[in-house]
């Protein structure tokens, strides 16, 4: 069987034209399908020109220049800004600091609540909460802040059907909890998280709440108003952008009240050899010259994405997601790691396949022109709980095609035969 | 990349089990999670056995199935030079053509030329040797000749 456009299928053979890699042959004229799109996706041509307009013609430090490029950039720079503010509904440009990649989004709410006065202070008698589904990138900074403050991590559990486990939330989420920080989309199982449960719970207690939505918002609406939320994460380079360029969001009154993490050029208001003070939320904590071309691409990705429609995004995927479920549970010995349907899930799903390793199937669909990711994907805590050493994963995006989910399952039925 | 000899050695894996050792390494690799758990046991200057339990893909499991059948039996130092020649050809990166003289040294363990063209791979195949450096260093330490 086969997905008809209509089904809430986007009109593929047009996206695609957008991006150039997409038309690459590898290893002998096959057609490249790429399935990796949860750890990059793809850049279409809109993207790359926007980057090398700005090299070309505009280039040049931002900020206190006086010269037409300095102006240039610096328009372009904040000008992204203001994309990514309306594309996230923030109610303030000023809430969306740019930074590297969302790990580092994720490691400045840490080390912000590390260095925090009171009431924000993550200390000794205090309680950091994440789950067992985050990214090796929400879980780190916050064993690093446990360990150099004396706090206590907790986390929530997974179920069987690879969701959270939240029977126990009241005892997670207690009056000494000083931040929840979790995963919207996980990028191993897919699970779609309910955020507003969690988020209620948090507020109940006072605890802050960061979201890390790196697997969401490449892929539908992203509303930050809506989540609740105090601080949202997300990175550019999976959402059509350039890599080293990511963003994280925090409500303007928390921005006003923490402190600094990285010192440096750009972030601060006046400088002595004593003291300095700061400048307002973003720049302060933007220290240093800032990725501004990388900034740029990202402002032409949301742009590129807004005018299909985040809406229609979601729903080309969802349709995709349905029709890969199905494909891929008719395989004899594939196992879904994570939800074996549609419903609140994510276009990533991850697999095992008999008692082939994962490499092994990477390996052998590579042979065949098909891209997938293999290993643990930077969520080992994920692995060890399902008892397995690593998962096969598939990841969808807006440019994929029920051709390529078909290609996936004879390409596995081939590793099958191949190991078998 | 998956040559016979390696899809053979995979399935039917020589010497596999944990047995009696002078010295236990437990060596990982962790871009994929591949594990090895492997045991050395000396004889004076010759190896009596190296066991070794591990889950991982078919190159390192191959590979390490190859190197017991290598290495058992043979004395150490030549068993080093066998391990220096393997590494040789895995860091090849695909340009080093074995010649008879290193089929010779490596038997089997040349089916894994193809694999150092791989470089995420090479990891793989070289998991059990590193192991049984790491072992074989132990063991000298613990019964010194």
């Amino acid at each position: 069987m086969t997905l008809q456009p209509g089904g809430g299928l986007l009109d593929t053979d047009l996206i695609r034209k957008d991006f150039p890699i997409l038309d690459r042959e590898i290893h002998d004229g096959k057609k490249v399908v790429y399935l990796d799109n949860a750890a990059t996706s793809q850049k279409p041509r809109q993207v790359l020109d926007a980057m090398n307009a700005y090299y070309e013609r505009s280039n040049a430090n931002v900020h206190r220049g006086v010269h037409v490029l300095a102006e240039e950039a610096t328009a372009l720079y904040e000008g992204a800004r203001d994309k990514v503010a309306a594309f996230i509904n923030a109610p303030s440009r000023d809430e969306v600091i740019f930074t590297k990649n969302a790990s580092e989004s994720l490691n400045l709410v840490a080390n912000m609540l590390g260095w925090a006065d009171e009431p924000y202070r993550v200390d000794s008698d205090t309680e950091i909460v994440i789950t067992e589904m985050e990214h090796h990138s929400n879980i780190v900074p916050w064993q690093l802040l446990a360990q150099r403050t004396g706090a206590k991590l907790k986390w929530f559990g997974l179920t069987d059907e690879g969701r959270l486990d939240l029977s126990n939330i009241n005892e997670v989420i207690t009056e000494k909890t000083k931040i929840v920080s979790f995963v919207l989309v996980s990028n191993i199982l897919g699970t779609v998280n309910p955020v507003e449960q969690i988020v209620r719970r948090a507020q109940e207690v006072g605890a802050l709440v960061l979201i890390d939505a790196s697997q969401a918002a490449p892929h539908s609406v992203l509303d930050v108003q809506a989540l609740e939320a105090d601080f949202v994460a997300f990175t550019g380079h999976k959402m059509c952008g350039p890599t080293g360029i990511g963003v994280l969001w925090g409500r303007l009154e928390l921005l006003e009240d923490l402190p600094p993490f990285l010192g440096g050029g750009e972030m601060i208001e006046t400088v002595s050899m004593h003291s300095s003070t700061y400048a307002p939320a973003p720049h302060k904590f933007e220290a240093g010259t800032p990725p501004i071309a990388e900034a740029v691409g990202l402002g032409a990705a949301v742009d590129y994405l807004s005018s299909i429609g985040m809406d229609k995004i979601a729903a080309h995927e969802h349709a995709i997601t349905e029709y890969a479920v199905k494909r891929l549970q008719e395989i004899p010995d594939l196992k879904i790691i994570g939800p074996v349907t549609a419903d609140d899930r994510g276009a990533a799903i991850s697999f095992t396949l008999g008692d082939i390793h994962p490499h092994d199937v990477g390996q052998v669909l590579d042979e065949q022109g098909i891209a997938v990711r293999v290993g643990h994907h930077c969520a080992r805590p994920v692995c060890l709980r399902y008892g397995i050493p690593a998962t096969t994963r598939a990841s969808f995006y807006l440019y994929s095609t029920p051709a390529e989910v078909d290609a996936l399952v004879e390409g596995l039925e081939y590793v099958r035969n191949f190991f078998g | 990349m998956y040559q016979d000899v390696i899809l053979d050695h995979y399935k039917h894996p020589h010497g596999r089990g944990l047995r009696d050792g002078d010295a236990e390494v437990h060596h990982v690799n962790p871009t994929c999670g591949d594990e090895i758990t492997l045991r050395v046991k000396l004889d004076g200057q010759r190896i009596e056995d190296v066991s070794y339990e591990g889950q991982g893909c078919s190159i390192s499991q191959a590979s390490a199935s190859v190197m017991n059948e290598l290495l058992v039996g043979k004395e150490l130092a030549e068993a080093q030079q066998i391990q220096g020649v393997f590494l040789e050809l895995m860091q090849s990166k695909g340009k080093l053509e074995p010649d008879d003289a290193m089929e010779e040294v490596l038997e089997d363990a040349v089916a894994f030329a193809g694999v150092s063209k791989y470089p995420a791979r090479v990891k793989c195949a070289l998991l059990s040797w590193m192991a049984w450096k790491d072992a074989t260093a132990q063991a000298l330490k613990e019964t010194p000749a």
